[in-house]
């Protein structure tokens, strides 16, 4: 990018930066007309207020380097891939396995006889001759070895593109061991080519775990409080944090999808009191799937942000509506937030005023907004990397999506109340009670809402974008994954991925808000990135 | 070396109608390797006196990373030297793939030897993906013979193997050297046969007529050449033979569309 490129300033603008929509329209001009007229609709100026339709989950634009996944990524990767007990296999070539081995640095608690298969990369390992002759002999002889070997709880199969190409049946293979070796054994049709991105591959995962894990087990769990977590993965331990907080406040966890989470307790989950979603992208099809067949409610909550964690405790305690549960959770509150206190003020004092840019994940890029707020820094320009118009909007323009050949590729499961099971947690008179008094169920505002007006929201950035946003921005501190992490940080500027929190972690809960302050403290304030001055902007000796 | 593809739709005669030109040109002092991709394995039966040797495929299989020449390449009638690819049963796996790995395999062997005039390939059915058309891809065949009849369904696939020939034309060396007609006695079969050559641009290179002495030498697992070679058919074939031996005439084809090719169909096919 030329100097010559570069905006004047605006002086009206707070932040002496020049417009939002100057900006839009400067990256939207780089573009041929046909290209920045897609991308136009991608990238947009915010109204909390009113938030403006924005164009999410179609295909990326061939040419422009996106920082999306693929469908495997989403269905592995990120939701089945937690369980710690289950044997994953993936039916394909090595690498296929291996880039999707324990990247996401999700955590498992062991001891007590728990079983952990995380640290292992299972694979058939593919060769030619496989892709030839028909790889279904080699999948069931993997999966007769891991269970010999390992005796899982569970084996779940992946389907890598080639698997796909060469039509390989890895469910009638799937069907066939459960037979004979007498545990529970599924695969996923999750070809890295289906979908748009890693998004596809979420729904497909939420729809396996719903056909062939949840409802498995019935039990009676007596205990007035319970619930499950959807959409907490555990990356750095932050479901251990969440579990700690939960278990102070006296509630119930049953199984947290899919963070540090046994088989088991999946299969139980149907008998949990209610589900709380984190990251909605990836597994709202679920809490949707078990509130119909189970009678389950669920809301959102976001246990990213001391304040963020606060009020979704406040909102679990106030759904039980028990007046020694509400006391409780308000100690626990106190107690916590006193704790963290002096570390939040001390770095609130450094970082007030900081700016941070955040392009990542389907609900991270909203979710730690709240930790930001935290500590008194802002969120100048945001967006998802695979999310729906919902996670920007609100759920209110779900009806209002237009579905498309790539979205209608992937599977929508109808469900219906279960005949012998359905047992609403509240009956539809406590149900419009509370919705009076504005407990919102089912419920998820969005980015948007949430963000300052005119900020500039952007959906699938492309790497130009990002780098000229940078540039324009000055972002103390960007937040995206490792595709972009060391681009960012030549430019300048320190870059935290939230995908695998680098080294880091936890940053969920109260303890871990307090572990996100002092990082991005040292970050921000260390200015390492800085320091350095690449070999050829050094002059010669 | 002269590396030659047949193609054509599927039971047209392509691996009979080869293994007798084959045979025609071994007859005439010519050093011949014929190469069946076809996953049946049946492409050098007839060369061969029955189906012998193990497929390259399976031989890599089953010996892993240690495969010798020789152990799938196999001698057949007058010294031609006899291959097969073989694949997956049906249903299972990708037969294309199977073929990709197996050309390459037999080139890393040293199967392609300077003494030999010609290498035959033997490709099943239509042009159906990437695999099937490994044989014109990089140069593997430079030449091709489409074995058609007067039939519309084995004109159409003649078209359809045209197409991918113009495809890696313009990216290879590989041309069009003319239409067999493998008769099945349609009306004026000849005539338009030779209409619908002149249409892609190529040649009628020979009719090949009807005849049952075909039928006893399969049954005999043996080239007509072989089992009969006084037969007026067998003179058939060492025609063929020939006239490929001494074919000049290599084009980039111009495919018809499906309208034009009905149309000629009705024109020759109903004027009778």
């Amino acid at each position: 990018m030329t100097e010559s490129a570069t905006i004047t300033p605006d002086a009206a603008s707070p932040d002496a930066v020049p417009s939002a929509e100057k900006v839009r329209e400067e990256l939207i001009a780089a573009y041929p007309s046909k290209v920045g007229k897609k991308r136009a609709k991608h990238i947009l100026v915010n109204d909390p207020a009113n938030p403006p339709e924005i164009e999410a989950n179609v295909r990326t634009i061939p040419g422009i380097i996106t920082q999306r996944g693929c469908c495997y990524a989403g269905c592995k990767g990120v939701v089945m891939g937690p369980i710690k007990d289950m044997v994953h296999i993936v039916h394909g070539p090595v690498g296929c396995s291996y880039y999707a081995w324990m990247s996401r640095r999700n955590q498992a608690a062991t001891g007590d006889g728990v079983q952990n298969y995380l640290n292992y990369a299972f694979t058939t390992d593919m060769q030619d001759e496989d892709i030839v002759f028909g790889g279904e002999k080699k999948l069931a002889q993997a999966i007769r070895e891991a269970y010999a070997t390992f005796k899982p709880k569970a084996i779940d199969v992946f389907s890598t593109c080639p698997v796909g190409l060469i039509g390989d049946d890895v469910h009638a293979v799937a069907r066939q061991m459960k037979e004979e070796l007498g545990i529970n054994v599924f695969g996923f049709s999750c070809e890295g080519y289906k979908g748009v991105s890693q998004s596809a591959g979420h729904h497909i995962a939420n729809n396996g775990l719903f056909k062939n894990v949840v409802g498995e087990t019935d039990v009676a769990i007596d205990h007035p409080f319970t619930i499950n977590i959807l959409g907490e993965y555990n990356i750095g331990g932050d479901a251990f944090e969440i579990e700690r907080i939960l278990e102070k406040c006296g509630i119930k966890l049953v199984a947290t999808f899919s963070g540090n989470v046994k088989y088991d307790d999946l299969a139980t989950s149907h008998n949990a009191k209610l589900n709380v979603v984190m990251c909605h992208r990836s597994i709202n099809y679920m809490a949707e799937m078990m509130e119909k067949k189970f009678g389950i409610p669920w809301f959102k909550v976001n246990f990213i942000g001391a304040d963020s964690t606060a009020k979704s405790l406040r909102k679990i305690a106030q759904f039980y509506g028990d007046a020694a549960l509400i006391a409780k959770v308000e100690a626990v509150i106190t107690e916590e937030m006193a704790a963290i206190a002096a570390v939040r003020t001390e770095v609130s004092g450094r970082l007030t005023g900081k700016k941070a840019m955040l392009f990542v994940g389907g609900s991270r890029a909203h979710h730690y907004q709240d930790l930001f707020n935290d500590v008194g820094m802002v969120s100048v320009t945001a967006g998802y990397e695979f999310a729906h118009r919902d996670d920007y909007e609100s759920r209110r323009v779900i009806p209002a999506i237009k579905v498309d050949a790539d979205s209608r590729n992937i599977e929508e499961i109808q469900v219906g109340p279960d005949p012998k099971r359905y047992a609403p947690t509240k009956t539809a008179e406590e149900r419009a009670a509370m919705e009076k008094s504005g407990f919102a169920f089912s419920d998820y505002d969005g980015m948007m809402s949430q963000m300052r007006k005119g900020t500039l929201v952007i959906d699938d950035i492309s790497h130009f974008e990002m780098e000229r946003l940078i540039q324009i921005y000055k972002p103390d501190i960007f937040c995206s994954g490792i595709k972009d992490k060391y681009v960012v940080e030549k430019m300048g500027v320190p870059c935290k991925q939230l995908h695998s929190y680098d080294y880091g972690g936890p940053y969920a809960g109260f303890k871990g808000a307090e572990n996100f302050y002092r990082e991005i403290d040292r970050m921000i304030s260390k200015r390492i990135w800085k320091m350095i001055v690449p070999p050829w902007k050094k002059t010669a000796a | 070396m002269r590396k030659i593809a047949i193609y054509g739709k599927g039971g047209i005669g392509k691996s009979t109608t080869t293994q007798n030109t084959v045979a025609g040109l071994a007859e005439m002092g010519k050093q011949v390797m014929v190469v069946g991709c076809d996953p049946k394995a049946d492409s050098t039966r007839l060369l061969l006196g029955g189906l012998a040797q193990k497929t390259v495929l399976d031989t890599l299989r089953d010996e892993g990373e240690d495969v010798e020449l020789d152990e799938v390449l196999k001698p057949g009638f007058c010294k031609t030297r006899c291959v097969e690819s073989g694949g997956p049963e049906p249903g299972v796996g990708c037969a294309g793939r199977g073929i990709i790995t197996s050309i390459n395999m037999l080139e890393q062997l040293g199967a392609y030897t300077k003494d030999l005039d010609y290498a035959f390939y033997d490709v099943l059915g239509d042009v159906v993906c990437g695999g099937f058309a490994m044989p014109i891809r990089d140069g593997k065949a430079e030449e091709i013979y489409i074995v058609v009849s007067g039939e519309m369904m084995a004109m159409y696939a003649a078209n359809n193997i045209c197409k991918g020939i113009v495809k890696f034309a313009v990216t290879g060396k590989v041309r069009l050297g003319g239409l067999i007609c493998n008769s099945r006695k349609c009306d004026n079969e000849k005539e338009l046969i030779e209409a619908l050559a002149a249409r892609l641009g190529t040649q009628m290179i020979h009719f090949v007529p009807r005849d049952n002495v075909v039928q006893h030498a399969e049954l005999n697992r043996k080239t007509v050449i072989e089992y009969a070679p006084t037969a007026g058919q067998a003179d058939e074939y060492r025609a063929l033979a020939r006239k490929i031996d001494q074919n000049q005439m290599f084009i980039v084809p111009k495919p018809l569309t499906m309208e034009e090719l009905e149309n000629l169909l009705v024109k020759y096919g109903l004027a009778a």
